[in-house]
């Protein structure tokens, strides 16, 4: 009998550790299960690195244009020199064509650029302050002169990896600030609707279905149209992400009014009023966590939506404008048949776009998951 | 007596989870004589629903039949065994509805909500129509609807002509559960199970469900396997008792004998926790001690002991009782009875 | 739910209404009109034309009217079904507009038919077989979808046909064609081109529908009902086909209510990229011009193809499921 009180008590220790551990380290607990989730959250730390710092990781000025270096091709990367482990690319030599005068690129692969990591380059403040010219990855020939172009050059000879990291500086923020913005909208509407009830439920339901209405794409466009021309990026920026957000908060507004509503009817809140617990109590210790970790997860998964909508406004050049960088600026410059025909490396950008949203949906349907792993 | 039409010996329907395995049906045997009402007992969970299921091979992954046979006799043929056809072929379709036939455990949602209760059975008519015309044109549209009226009537539906364009959420729980019935008798089933018949209904429905299953029973000569955690309704409908606990027969016998002398220390305690007139008045029902283990938790030995009040050190932990006669016509799996009778672990 | 139904389409005009004034803010929102953006394009390209001049048409177009004088008379002109005067092409807007909102609508519906065709039957695969190798491939492709931009699938499919095939896949009409009179070659030929853009314009939400299907549907596959027709001796396939995914359509006949409206919406980038003779670049180079009555009434039309969009769901759902209609009689 004695060596069978032994497993019992242990199923009883493990369930007990089940149920004193806070909600949020059961959401954790299950959301590391989702192995894809985990690896998608991986990669967009990994963004949000290069959004905090893009100079460090570019390996030249965005702006700096050179006609002479236009619609470069993507340079290959070299691990091994010989036997040796050490990176370079092929230096590229280009010829203008006499019939098409266009520039005719050609990869000579006798010429090695060494590529070398925290090499030095142009001068940068780091995140807007410390003054740097460390960059991650950079040419490292002694002379200083040689660049390299990871993934090629654009129309105008700008470096597109460098315009690439800054444009995800742009792009990830972007759909951060328009979902921080919908959530506030969302939360405070719709906990308004939900709480209260009555005639204020009435006019924020009314609003809420007159907004999810309306058509989308066009009102995005027809308000982004509306922008001054001369606004600094800046400010379209701002603009932007509260256009995108005016529309956005809906979706969250419904959902925090729903969950508003059947929390006020659920059990715990019940058996924590039975069991004696003060209401301050019941809205910190229950209603709270429960409510967070759901509208953390609707948010992320409506981070990758407002990606791609500011990506395609800014790619039908009503978005963010040049000078400003974003993955939709980007991707402008790839809207030519020629020119992409020329140089398909343009569409980059896109994959990264792909790259991230798929990254957020993952994490978002894991978080959803580990949140309520009762639904579906 | 003359071949039962039913018998079940040692099945075993495992479900692989990812968190392991769960054994919800460990060994159970039991058989059902023609026109024989076989009540099976136990508390919720003890794996009545999936026994049936197996039954009529529809345990649904990641459940399996991992072990054991399941032999069907029909009229005058010999018997087969049913874990042996395939699931999903046409001899066990051709069995499932029309020589075995189901009334499933929740009448509220047994029924689809987007189609018409006629509809449905209707539908159980025309696949199984050789158990009404063995051979001879096939049953139209027509001839279904005014046997499914009919049927509607013999089970005591009122306006059946109406009833039938009813959708089953437009009824009260009685007149589902009776549309229910007819649907399962519609195909004039050698065996009816009925998976908890009475448990989601009202007291005095019961009592007229439970009244319509016996006539129809007496009529029809239909063997049934009645289902329930509720031992007074054994009482009333069977001649025959099997006691489930975690997916092993504990005890089963005539019902007269299991309710005059039971053996087994979980039928006792269950016999103990049903009222009875006899009791002094506001005395607490005794319960059983503990609580049942978690699936994938079962207990070694003895699935009872460790409820059990007269457990015996050193043996019921350990071993595994197999079922043994105690008396006439009465099966008990104890230790209490047959020390050195165990079973495989 | 007629009463429902009814509701609503009593509700369509003041919705209109609602609608029109928010439009109408919108195109009217961008400092300077049609003229200041006229007498830009002129001086950018050398030429110019007088302050009187300008005045003049101005005072024809009523553009020196007070804004709500300019919103009364759009409103009225629209009750009469004229939908006004494009300033940019000087045609009037309902022939600018009428082929283009044809193909719009027609673009929308194939890809809408293409989503339900290929999402319902993968949708039924998967849930049919959960963790099997094509599930996993389904799921992964659903994923994939989700995440591209369509204009980023239009650019790749347009680039590859191009730069592999040497063939341009731009445009609805075959050059013979653009301006040829409705017959069915040209009918012909429109279908010959209209799959593409439909796909394209489809691919996102066959992929989310398809993981909808695949939820509700194995929601259903374990519900008690499933279990009774199994227990009938249905065959496999007519069971589940019959009963759970009959009922699995009924949540994804409301997705109706939403993706209509996003696939008409979504036209517009698209088309825009694919260089379709769509109202949406006729959106897109309104608004870039400030043409607003143009702009405005293309506005007010999408408005109303997405209020359509929902009512179609609703009165569908409501065909669909006895539970809805039946309801208050
Ligand atoms: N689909 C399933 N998946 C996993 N386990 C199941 C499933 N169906 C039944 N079980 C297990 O089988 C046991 C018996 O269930 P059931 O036969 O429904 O009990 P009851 O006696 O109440 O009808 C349950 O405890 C459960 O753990
Ligand atoms: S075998 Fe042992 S534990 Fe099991 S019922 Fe009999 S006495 Fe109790
Ligand atoms: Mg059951």
């Amino acid at each position: 009998m004695a060596a069978e009180a032994v497993p019992a008590v242990a199923v009883n220790v493990a369930e007990e550790r089940v149920s004193v551990a806070s909600n949020w380290r059961l959401v954790w607990w299950r959301f590391r299960k989702h192995r894809l989730a985990l690896l998608s959250a991986l990669v967009l730390i990994g963004l949000y690195l290069v959004v905090l710092c893009p100079e460090f990781f570019s390996t030249q000025d965005p702006e700096a244009t050179d006609a002479r270096l236009a619609f470069m091709p993507v340079q290959r990367v070299h691990l091994f020199d010989g036997a040796r482990l050490s990176p370079w690319v092929p230096g590229v030599v280009g010829k203008r064509n006499p019939m098409t005068l266009r520039m005719e690129w050609r990869a000579d692969e006798r010429r090695k650029i060494p590529v070398g990591f925290f090499t030095g380059g142009h001068a940068y403040r780091l995140l807007g302050v410390v003054p740097s010219r460390l960059h991650l990855v950079g040419a490292a020939s002694t002379d200083g002169r040689d660049q390299i172009h990871l993934l090629g050059t654009d129309r105008l000879g700008r470096d597109q990896w460098s315009r690439l990291v800054h444009g995800t500086r742009t792009s990830m923020t972007i759909g951060l600030v328009a979902v921080a913005f919908s959530v506030v909208l969302g939360v405070l509407l719709g906990g308004i609707s939900g709480y209260f009830g009555g005639l204020a439920d009435l006019v924020i339901q009314r609003a809420i279905e007159l907004l999810q209405s309306l058509p989308t794409i066009p009102i995005w466009l027809a308000l982004t149209a509306a922008l001054p021309r001369d606004w600094t990026p800046q400010q379209v920026f701002f603009a932007i992400t509260v256009i995108l957000s005016l529309v956005g908060w809906t979706t969250l507004g419904r959902e925090v009014r729903g969950r508003f509503l059947a929390l006020r009817e659920e059990d715990f809140v019940l058996a924590a009023e039975l069991a004696g617990a003060s209401r301050r109590r019941i809205i910190l210790r229950h209603m709270v966590p429960t409510f967070l970790s759901h509208i953390i997860a609707t948010s992320t998964l409506a981070i990758p939506v407002m990606i791609i909508n500011e990506t395609s406004l800014s790619f039908l050049g009503l978005g963010i404008r040049p000078p400003a960088i974003s993955w939709g600026v980007l991707l402008q410059e790839a809207q030519n048949l020629q020119t992409l025909a020329l140089a398909p490396w343009l569409l980059m950008p896109g994959l990264l776009v792909i790259l991230a949203v798929l990254a957020f949906n993952l994490v978002g349907d894991g978080l959803r998951d580990a949140a309520d792993p009762y639904s579906q | 007596m003359t071949a039962p039409v039913l018998e079940v010996k040692d099945l075993r329907v495992h479900f692989f989870l990812d968190e392991g395995v769960v054994r919800a049906v460990d060994g159970v045997s039991f058989d059902v004589g023609p026109g024989q009402v076989v009540g099976i007992v136990g508390e919720s969970g003890c794996g009545k629903s999936v026994t049936v299921r197996a039954i009529l091979q529809i345990v649904e992954p990641p459940g399996r039949i991992v072990g054991g046979r399941i032999l069907f006799t029909k009229d005058g043929a010999a018997a087969a065994d049913l874990t042996a056809l395939d699931a999903k072929g046409p001899v066990m379709r051709a069995i499932r509805g029309a020589e075995i036939a189901l009334i499933p455990q929740e009448p509220m949602a047994a029924f689809s909500p987007v189609h018409t209760v006629g509809a449905q059975v209707i539908e159980a008519l025309r696949l199984h129509q050789r158990q009404w015309r063995p051979e001879g044109a096939p049953l139209s549209r027509r001839e279904a609807r005014a046997l499914t009226i009919e049927l509607f009537r013999s089970v005591g539906i009122s306006m059946p002509a109406e009833r039938i364009d009813a959708y089953s959420w437009q009824l009260s729980g009685g007149l589902r559960q009776r549309a229910m019935i007819a649907m399962a008798l519609s195909c004039k089933p050698r065996l009816l199970i009925a998976d908890e018949p009475t448990t989601a209904i009202d007291v005095t429905t019961q009592a007229q469900v439970l009244n319509l299953l016996r006539d129809l029973q007496r009529r029809d000569g239909t063997a049934i396997v009645f289902i329930t955690h509720d031992l007074g309704v054994i009482a009333q409908m069977a001649h025959h008792v099997v006691v489930m606990y975690l997916g092993r027969v504990m005890e089963q016998g005539a019902v007269a004998d299991i309710f005059d002398a039971p053996k087994h220390p979980y039928t006792r305690a269950l016999l103990k926790s049903i009222p009875s007139v006899r009791a002094a008045p506001r005395t607490l029902l005794p319960t059983i001690a503990g609580s049942i283990p978690h699936p994938l938790g079962r207990p070694r030995g003895c699935p009872f002991h460790p409820r059990c009040p007269d457990a015996i050190p050193g043996i019921c932990a350990n071993r595994v009782p197999a079922l043994r006669p105690v008396g006439p016509g009465q099966h008990a799996s104890c230790f209490l009875y047959h020390r050195d009778e165990a079973d495989e672990p | 739910m007629t009463r429902y139904v009814l509701k609503r389409l009593l509700l369509l005009p003041v919705l209109l209404f609602l609608f029109s004034v928010t439009v109408f803010a919108i195109v009217q929102a961008p400092p300077g009109d049609f003229l200041t953006t006229y007498v830009a394009t002129l001086a950018s390209s050398g030429s110019s034309i007088s302050a009187e001049q300008v005045e003049a048409l101005r005072r024809e177009y009523g553009l020196d009217q007070p804004v709500w004088i300019q919103y009364v008379r759009w409103m009225e002109n629209l009750a009469k079904g004229n939908l006004g005067l494009s300033l940019e092409y000087q045609r009037p807007n309902a022939e600018l507009i009428g082929e283009r909102l044809v193909l719009t609508v027609v673009l929308a519906l194939f890809s809408f038919v293409f989503t339900w065709i290929v999402a319902v039957p993968a949708g039924i695969y998967s849930a049919m077989h959960p963790r099997s190798a094509l599930d996993y491939a389904l799921t992964v492709l659903n994923y994939v979808g989700v995440a591209t931009p369509n204009f980023m699938l239009a650019l790749v499919l347009m680039w590859s046909a191009f730069a592999y095939f040497g063939v341009s896949v731009t445009g609805l009409f075959s050059p013979d064609f653009v301006e040829a009179p409705w017959n069915l070659a040209r009918v012909v030929d429109l279908l010959k081109h209209l799959w593409l853009p439909a796909v394209v314009l489809g691919v996102a939400g066959t992929a989310r529908l398809t993981r909808v299907m695949r939820a509700n549907l194995l929601d259903e596959l374990h519900k008690p009902y499933v279990t009774t027709a199994r227990a009938k001796g249905l065959p496999e396939w007519r069971l589940v086909l019959r009963y759970p995914a009959r009922l699995a359509l009924n949540p994804l006949v409301s997705t109706i209510g939403w993706y209509l409206p996003a696939l008409f919406s979504g036209s517009l980038i698209v088309a825009t990229v694919m260089n379709l003779p769509n109202i949406g670049p006729l959106l897109l180079r309104a608004l870039v011009n400030q043409d607003m009555y143009l702009a405005g009434s293309i506005l007010l039309i999408y408005c109303f193809l997405t209020i359509v969009g929902t009512l179609i769901s609703d009165i569908l759902l409501a065909w669909l499921d006895p539970r809805i209609r039946l309801e208050e009689g």
